[in-house]
């Protein structure tokens, strides 16, 4: 008997076991393989982001919690995006001060330039910067850091020892990302106003004082809320999408690089559409204060 | 003790792509067995069917009661924990040292003391002979190291169930053989049942108590080791002669007219009996394996059934050990021979 196989390259292994191409484990004989219709594949995405939405929830309150993890990636994900997100809101306040400024001076409205610069900042501009940065900064990292660990089998071994990934891993991320970007999210509003005033003060020669007295004529605290519930779920939204992609890479590292740039575009997508509703909702539902 | 792994009727596609049906088997308690199979059958796929990574559509896996492919997540979690599997380029977490990646099951599942983790991994450590290494990262090691590193991480919770995915994959033969040899003596020690996936002859020869063969989406045969080292099967004969000739080819299988171009012949190809390679004895010092003793009662129950050439093996293996080493205390029963 010989021992030795003839030195042949191996024909190529079945296809990868990529949780993605799996019919849900409920439903194990419909649809039948293959079976598919034009946006099918669409929605079982999506149901199957929702599903991981639903499980990281249930399982932020499961002990035991993550503790180290989620401090070393809170650390992480504020320490990549302290100083961007601060040097963006300085000429973003700036614009919406200037643009505002330049508008009501043609219908004599200068004195309330403080107050629709301040509103625009705050509800609009800041929880999108955040969620921006968060989800460009620490969204990608999230996502390439899940899916490198995906593709080496780490998370699979990590499984098989009894460990749920989504526990271990994608929760304490989430929770990261929501408590950075909340956080944030009162930096961003400072620095944008503080920019916005230095702009109206100094270079369109607006007086102080009113620019703080339609600051307070105009601006009122459930606006704060609303900016915070904002960045509040914007940080999850970036979170849960980033861990999605990163647990689902296609097919080797170049499916980790196009997981990222996924998750990094359908963030911003989602973030846009759900920004839209969120802002209806707050306009209907809080009373004007000026009005 | 190791436990009993039941396999009923398993069957796997990936979209249209059929990977094996119909497999059925049962991996006796604490003994060790072999998966072969050419590159591309699925036997990967079949040690994370086992351990429930992957759903199969149809079949059980029972192991303790545990159908591993349809109950549910929770109780499968906690059936894993019976299980250690070795990774075929042993997965380790990246970021973590030697001794961390060791450490995680029991940080994870036990409440042990920092002083006790150090003690148990440390034992494993020197098990896999990676003693002094533990500070290294998986990246700073080679590809035999990251294997045994994997090992030690499988057995750090003393499972009952070992998998093993190619052990032997990127090893020199060298590296191979002391694998193997290491293989045998974890399983002399802790008892537990083994499944090794290879398509490395010099394993399947001299490892296991029991052999199975994957080829064409089906399980070609499992049984004792004797009857696939001896059988004629061209499937069989082709892999372990590592011939061109036969129905295996390039692309897994080859059609008919490729083969009756070549002339291929099964009766000639399968001429000659060959020979069988003793199996491994644990390494001096370790403990006898107590998987033999169960291991030969079970064989000479079903000796009956078995084709001549692998009843005429096992006897004069058993025949053979007896003489080899005098510490056995159960020889054949002389009126079970032929």
């Amino acid at each position: 008997m010989t021992t030795t196989l003839p030195p042949v390259p191996h024909p190529p292994d079945p296809p990868d076991p990529d949780p993605g191409e799996e019919p849900a484990a409920a439903v194990p004989k419909e649809p039948p393989p293959g079976w598919s219709v034009p946006g099918a594949g669409a929605l079982r995405e999506t149901g199957k982001l929702f599903a991981l939405a639903l499980s990281v929830a249930r399982l932020s309150f499961k002990r035991p919690f993550q503790l180290r993890e989620f401090v070393e990636q809170f650390w992480f994900i504020a320490s990549v995006t302290i100083l961007p997100a601060a040097l963006v809101s300085i000429p973003f306040g700036a614009v919406i001060a200037l643009q505002v400024g330049s508008l009501t001076q043609q219908f004599g409205a200068q004195s309330f330039t403080g107050g629709a610069s301040v509103l625009a900042v705050i509800q609009q501009a800041s929880p999108l910067i955040v969620a921006l940065l968060i989800s460009g900064a620490g969204g990608s990292a999230i996502c390439a850091d899940l899916g490198s660990r995906k593709i080496r089998e780490e998370l699979d071994a990590m499984e098989v020892m009894g460990v749920s990934p989504v526990q271990r891993l994608v929760v304490p991320r989430v929770l990261a990302t929501m408590g950075v970007a909340v956080l944030l999210n009162g930096l961003v509003s400072v620095v944008g106003t503080l920019g916005g005033y230095f702009f109206n003060v100094i270079l369109q020669g607006g007086t102080p004082g009113a620019y703080l007295a339609s600051f307070s004529a105009l601006a009122q605290l459930p606006d704060l809320y609303i900016s915070e519930i904002k960045a509040l779920i914007f940080g999850f939204i970036a979170g849960i999408v980033a861990a999605y992609r990163g647990l689902n890479p296609r097919g080797g590292p170049k499916g980790v690089g196009d997981a990222v740039n996924q998750s990094v575009v359908i963030t911003f997508l989602l973030l846009f559409f759900v920004n839209t509703i969120l802002t209806s909702i707050y306009l209907q539902v809080v009373p004007p204060k000026g009005g | 003790m190791g436990i009993e792994v039941v396999v009923d009727g398993l069957t796997k596609s990936f979209g249209r792509q059929n990977i094996w049906r119909d497999v059925t088997l049962t991996l006796p308690a604490g003994e060790v067995s072999v998966m072969l199979g050419p590159s591309g059958t699925g036997k990967t796929v079949f040690l994370k069917s086992l351990i429930g990574l992957l759903k199969p559509e149809e079949g059980h896996v029972l192991v303790d009661g545990v159908d591993m492919v349809n109950d549910r997540e929770r109780d499968v979690f906690e059936a894993r924990k019976k299980f250690g599997l070795m990774f075929q380029d042993g997965a380790l977490f990246g970021s973590m040292s030697l001794f961390d990646n060791v450490a995680f099951p029991l940080r994870e599942h036990t409440r042990k003391k920092e002083s006790e983790i150090r003690r148990v991994v440390m034992e494993r450590m020197d098990l896999v002979g990676l003693g002094g290494a533990e500070g290294k990262l998986p990246g700073e090691i080679s590809g035999g190291m990251r294997k045994r590193a994997g090992l030690a991480r499988a057995l750090v919770l003393d499972p009952e169930i070992v998998l093993c995915d190619e052990p032997d994959s990127g090893l020199d033969p060298v590296r191979t053989a002391f694998i193997s040899q290491l293989l045998i003596d974890v399983n002399a020690q802790i008892d537990a049942t083994m499944l090794i996936v290879t398509h490395n002859i010099d394993i399947a020869s001299t490892v296991p108590d029991n052999i199975g063969m994957l080829f064409r989406r089906n399980l070609v045969t499992f049984g004792p080791r004797e009857v696939l080292l001896t059988s004629q099967e061209p499937v069989v004969s082709q892999f372990l002669s590592g011939s061109r000739l036969g129905p295996i080819g390039m692309s897994e299988e080859k059609d008919a007219a490729t083969l009756a171009a070549e002339g291929f012949d099964a009766a000639a190809s399968a001429a000659g009996p060959r020979e069988i390679v003793p199996q491994l004895e644990p390494s001096p010092g370790m403990p006898p394996r107590q998987a033999v003793d169960r291991h030969r009662e079970r064989v000479l129950g079903m000796l009956t059934q078995l084709p001549t050439a692998a009843r005429q093996a096992i006897l004069a293996g058993i025949g053979g050990s007896v003489a080899h080493a005098k510490t056995l205390t159960m020889p054949a029963p002389p009126e079970e021979r032929p």
